[in-house]
């Protein structure tokens, strides 16, 4: 319980990390060019995909962390420590 | 187009509609029939976050700078990404606290230091309530458009007498609202639920009528997006929209997301919105996706629509801030016009309304509560119910922040100021994040330094953000711009300290939050908390740590009466319901209510949760002390003798440890000590017995010299005997010393080994025959019993020979009786090979069977009744078969006599799974 707590204290680190990567420059500033793509430019179609997938990312965490909290009432396993 | 009366009864209907869903919310409430307990609603009322900025203004700067609105709205999504880490931790301690504000979250993290709740307040009301007049901006500017309908391509409309007036009845009924539903009752829990339901609603209304603009352009007038930035593209002069770089545009990317991510936690209406009137934690697992979800929607057609109304209007007659309007208008699809204004209308009520409850809210806790308390001529504290004086005041400030946005937007309509308050809202707003999010995770910030980072903080925002909008607006002389203040160019609000090459906001940003989080840290480090501030420190960094947060109360200051307590309670959150709590509370701790008996630390500490729930933690804290008997002696006093207190106690835990590794210590100095002693003694035994077996031998040596020296007659054949004698003895002797030596080197581990693989019945049979002729002169009888096909053994082939001569010698000396016979035997098993050597003496008694190997240990002898041999060769043996890595011990169960045993491990190369057979060959 606690080991699996930990996991997804890294878990949320990590998917912190990289959301800050994809919405944000460089990694943004690389479609930053005039493209299209199926007529509509690459920009506006990756940030809106990044966007997407962010939340994606955060509803499924949230699945997991209401599911590990209604099995064992805790707080964030950072500091939960003692729980 | 519709006519402006319709219009104007549209709008009025509409703020009616919202006066129902609230009222109709607030009802269901009392009937315990929540309709706001769902994620989905409390999702919907965090949207509060899309104001008339958000409806009108991103469509305005997409058709400037493309893309660039989106970080607005990516920073929440990040924000919410690691929600574990910060919403739901706020939202717990919040619920623990009876938090009722973002100023009261801070004040209460620092000691309940009602000097920073009243700074926030402050701060929040500077910064936010021009943000109201943009709305009431927005409102007006959206009427004008709606109203001039004689062209087909309306103009920008602009704020007129007549929508200026509609401009104040909005503020008016908006005031009603907040009045009527805001601050209807005191409720301990800060909980709003027909304004939640009517926020929830204006959401769902202001996403449909933007997402249907938003489909109307497409769609209707184009073929979709495709087709939309075809266009766009074709235009060539578009290009700019679709891209991203350029000088500072980076920056100015990471300084919007920053900015909005420190917005979504610390602007007072999201504060309000997502954690005070929070009905449940678990909704906040749905919640979190849900919003960004809300603001990923409502962006999609933000460029569209941008594309579409630069592509309908090419040469700029319309205000790209208007185009969800007069897009819709100049096309004459008037029912789609009518429900963006709505939508816009929605907007902009949703932000006015959260925004002037919350800072009602935190100026009355936190600003005006605290000083009529502490105001000892008005004497509040001695008065009655006071519960009708904290509405008024919340009504009262309701009325004048709602009134200052309205003056605000009469003088300062069209100025630069207003139009780019959003962000410098923002900015001010994001000065609460160091207090906020380092008293969340540092134990080690305290009041001052928060203090210090905030007021810094905020000197700087206004500095480089506040006056520089107000010399735009042609208030101040715009040379304070181009100069500098008394034309010191390093201290231009634009460029502080010659910093150059940023955008203001940026460059704002950069420098506030440097002297923010620098002034935070610096004056944390340098300062150090009172008891109270540690209490809460550890209140708010641990709140998920502490499981049962009631009970702890170090920072209690005792001594009120439970009926005192009551009356207190009563004054501020009713008579029956102060009743009521103390009832329920009693019972849960099986407590009797006993109005004169003193309140525990508990009660206490749950009345002044309750109050805090009404007037704040910091005015929560000073009303409770003013009851408390121990108020004459002045908190500062109270606290100094706490902190003093626990000094005592870190000291004398210090002592403590100190006295016990002391202790440690001195018991392993004595233990050494006794070895030493040891030591010493066996030294001297062994000196006195090595001096008394030398000298024994040299008296006889000495007699026997001086008997032949003296008497130069004697016989021939006694001279003979006594020379005999001089030379055994002085055998003795030499033996003896080499035998000391020998052990001397065996104990110093000085000896030269010699280890190689022995043949060991070879060795048997040499030591025995150098033995026997010794053996056969006394009339002992020499038995070898050695099986055949002995395995080698790994030792030192001289030494090994030497033990068997001596083990044999010795069993000599023992042998007795007519049939004395000394047997010598030897076996091998799978580990090891075993050497038995056997008398049949008297035996060895048992209390002496371990003595016998230790130096200088003599067993009398059977024949002569006294020790004979030095006593070391035993010991010697016991060294040597160690050594090698044996073991040396007398048989026990050897009932003839005494039967010595060496076992010694079998050679290594030898050691197999075949040696096993060879074994069971050999038996």
């Amino acid at each position: 319980m606690a080991a699996g707590r930990n996991r997804t204290t890294e878990r949320l680190v990590g998917a912190v990390f990289v959301s800050a990567l994809l919405l944000n420059p460089p990694i943004l500033g690389l479609f930053g060019v005039e493209e299209t793509l199926l007529g509509i430019p690459v920009l506006y179609l990756y940030v809106f995909a990044a966007w997407a997938a962010v939340i994606l990312l955060i509803a499924l965490g949230a699945r997991r962390i209401s599911r590990a909290a209604r099995a064992g009432r805790a707080g964030p396993g950072g500091e939960a420590g003692g729980g | 187009m519709f006519e402006p009366w319709f219009i104007v009864l549209t709008a009025f209907g509409y703020l009616a509609l919202l006066f129902a869903i609230a009222y109709w919310g607030d009802l269901r409430a009392e009937r315990n029939r929540s309709v706001i307990n769902n994620p989905a609603i409390y999702a919907l009322s965090m949207a509060v976050y899309a104001t008339s900025w958000t409806f009108y203004g991103s469509v305005g700067r997409a058709a400037s700078s493309g893309i660039d609105f989106l970080p607005i709205y990516l920073g929440p999504t990040l924000v919410f990404v690691c929600w574990w880490f910060v919403l739901a931790k706020i939202i717990r301690i919040s619920k623990t606290n009876r938090i009722t504000s973002i100023a009261d979250f801070i004040a209460s993290r620092y000691g309940k230091s009602a000097t920073l709740g009243g700074l926030v307040a402050v701060i929040a009301v500077i910064g936010i309530a021009p943000y109201i007049s943009l709305q009431l901006k927005a409102v007006s500017t959206s009427l004008s458009v709606l109203f001039t309908q004689t062209s087909s391509v309306p103009d920008g409309g602009s704020v007129t007498a007549e929508t200026s007036v509609i401009a104040l009845m909005v503020t008016v009924a908006m005031a009603v609202f907040a009045i009527l539903f805001g601050t209807r009752h005191l409720d301990p829990n800060e909980h709003h639920e027909g304004v939640v339901a009517a926020i929830a609603f204006e959401s769902v209304v202001k996403l449909v009528a933007f997402v249907a603009v938003g489909l109307f352009v497409t769609f209707g007038l184009y073929d979709g997006f495709g087709d939309l930035f075809a266009r766009a593209a074709a235009r060539g002069d578009l290009g700019h929209l679709f891209r991203l770089g350029g000088e500072g545009r980076y920056g100015q990317w990471i300084t919007l997301t920053l900015l909005s991510m420190a917005a979504i936690v610390c602007l007072p209406r999201q504060f309000h919105m997502t954690v005070v009137e929070n009905v449940d934690e678990s909704h906040l697992s749905r919640a979190v996706w849900l919003f960004p979800l809300y603001l990923f929607v409502m962006n999609i057609f933000v460029l569209p629509i941008a594309i579409g109304g630069l592509l309908q209007f090419p040469d700029g007659q319309a205000d790209a801030d208007m185009f969800v309007l007069t897009l819709p208008m100049a096309h004459r699809q008037e029912s789609i016009a009518l429900l963006a204004f709505i939508g816009g209308l929605s907007a902009a009520t949703g932000m006015i309304i959260i925004s002037t409850i919350a800072l009602s809210t935190m100026v009355c806790n936190d600003l005006v509560m605290p000083v009529l308390l502490r105001w000892r001529a008005i004497a509040l504290d001695k008065r009655g119910d006071l519960t009708q004086l904290i509405l008024a005041v919340r009504r009262g400030s309701s009325l004048l922040i709602l009134l200052l946005g309205y003056v605000f937007f009469q003088y300062i309509g069209e100025s630069y100021a207003l139009v780019t308050i959003g962000l410098i809202s923002f900015a001010a707003a994001a000065q609460f994040a160091p207090a906020l999010i380092g008293g969340l995770y540092w134990k080690g910030g305290t009041a001052r330094g928060a203090l210090a980072g905030l007021s810094l903080g905020f000197a700087v925002w206004i500095y480089t953000l506040l006056l520089p909008s107000f010399v735009l607006s042609g208030w101040l002389p715009g040379s304070l711009l181009e100069s500098g203040p008394f034309g010191i160019s390093l201290l231009k609000p634009y460029q502080l300290f010659g910093l150059q090459g940023a955008d203001p906001i940026t460059h704002s940003l950069f420098w506030s939050m440097l002297f923010n989080i620098g002034g935070y840290f610096a004056v944390s480090l340098a300062t150090r908390p009172g008891v109270a501030e540690i209490v809460q420190a550890s209140r708010f960094v641990d709140a998920f740590r502490e499981e049962a947060p009631t009970g702890r109360s170090a920072d209690w200051v005792g001594g009120a009466s439970i009926g005192d307590l009551r009356a207190l309670l009563a004054r501020f959150v009713g008579r029956v319901r102060a009743h009521r709590a103390f009832a329920l509370h009693a019972r849960g701790r099986g407590l009797l209510l006993d109005p004169d008996a003193t309140a525990d630390a508990e009660l206490t500490l749950f009345a002044e949760r309750l109050l805090a729930g009404s007037i704040g933690a910091a005015s929560a804290r000073v009303l409770v002390e003013s009851i408390s008997k121990g108020a004459e002696v002045g908190i500062d006093e109270v606290l100094q003798i706490l902190d003093e207190t626990s000094e005592v106690i870190v000291y004398s835990q210090q002592l403590e440890a100190k006295s016990r590794e002391l202790q440690a210590a001195t018991e392993e100095l004595r233990a050494a000590n006794d070895r030493l002693q040891e030591l010493d003694r066996l030294k001297d035994e062994f000196l006195s017995t090595v001096s008394h077996e030398l000298r024994t031998p040299l008296t006889s040596i000495r007699s026997f010299g001086e008997i032949l020296y003296d008497q130069p007659d004697v016989a021939p054949e006694e001279r003979r005997r006594f020379l005999g004698i001089i030379i055994a003895e002085s055998e003795r002797l030499t033996r003896l010393i080499n035998q000391l030596l020998d052990l001397a080197r065996l104990e110093a581990g000085q000896m030269d080994w010699a280890m190689e693989a022995v043949d060991s019945e070879a060795a048997i049979r040499d030591a025995v025959a150098a033995t026997e002729s010794l053996a056969a002169e006394a009339g002992i009888r020499v038995e070898i019993d050695v099986a055949p096909g002995l395995p080698p053994v790994y030792a030192d082939r001289d030494r090994l020979v030497q033990v068997i001569v001596n083990l044999t010698a010795n069993a000599a000396k023992f042998a007795g009786g007519p049939d004395a016979r000394i047997s010598v035997s030897a076996r091998s098993d799978a580990e090891s090979l075993l050497i038995g050597v056997a008398d049949n003496g008297p035996g060895v008694p048992s209390d002496a069977r371990e003595t016998v190997f230790e130096r200088f240990r003599q067993v009398a002898s059977g024949r002569s009744g006294r020790p004979t041999g030095s006593g070391l060769g035993l010991a010697i043996c016991r060294q040597i078969v160690e050594h090698f890595g044996g073991r040396i011990w007398i048989d026990p169960d050897y009932a003839d006599g005494a039967r010595f045993c060496v076992s010694l491990p079998r050679h290594r190369q030898d050691r197999g799974p075949d040696s096993a057979e060879s074994l069971s060959a050999a038996q």
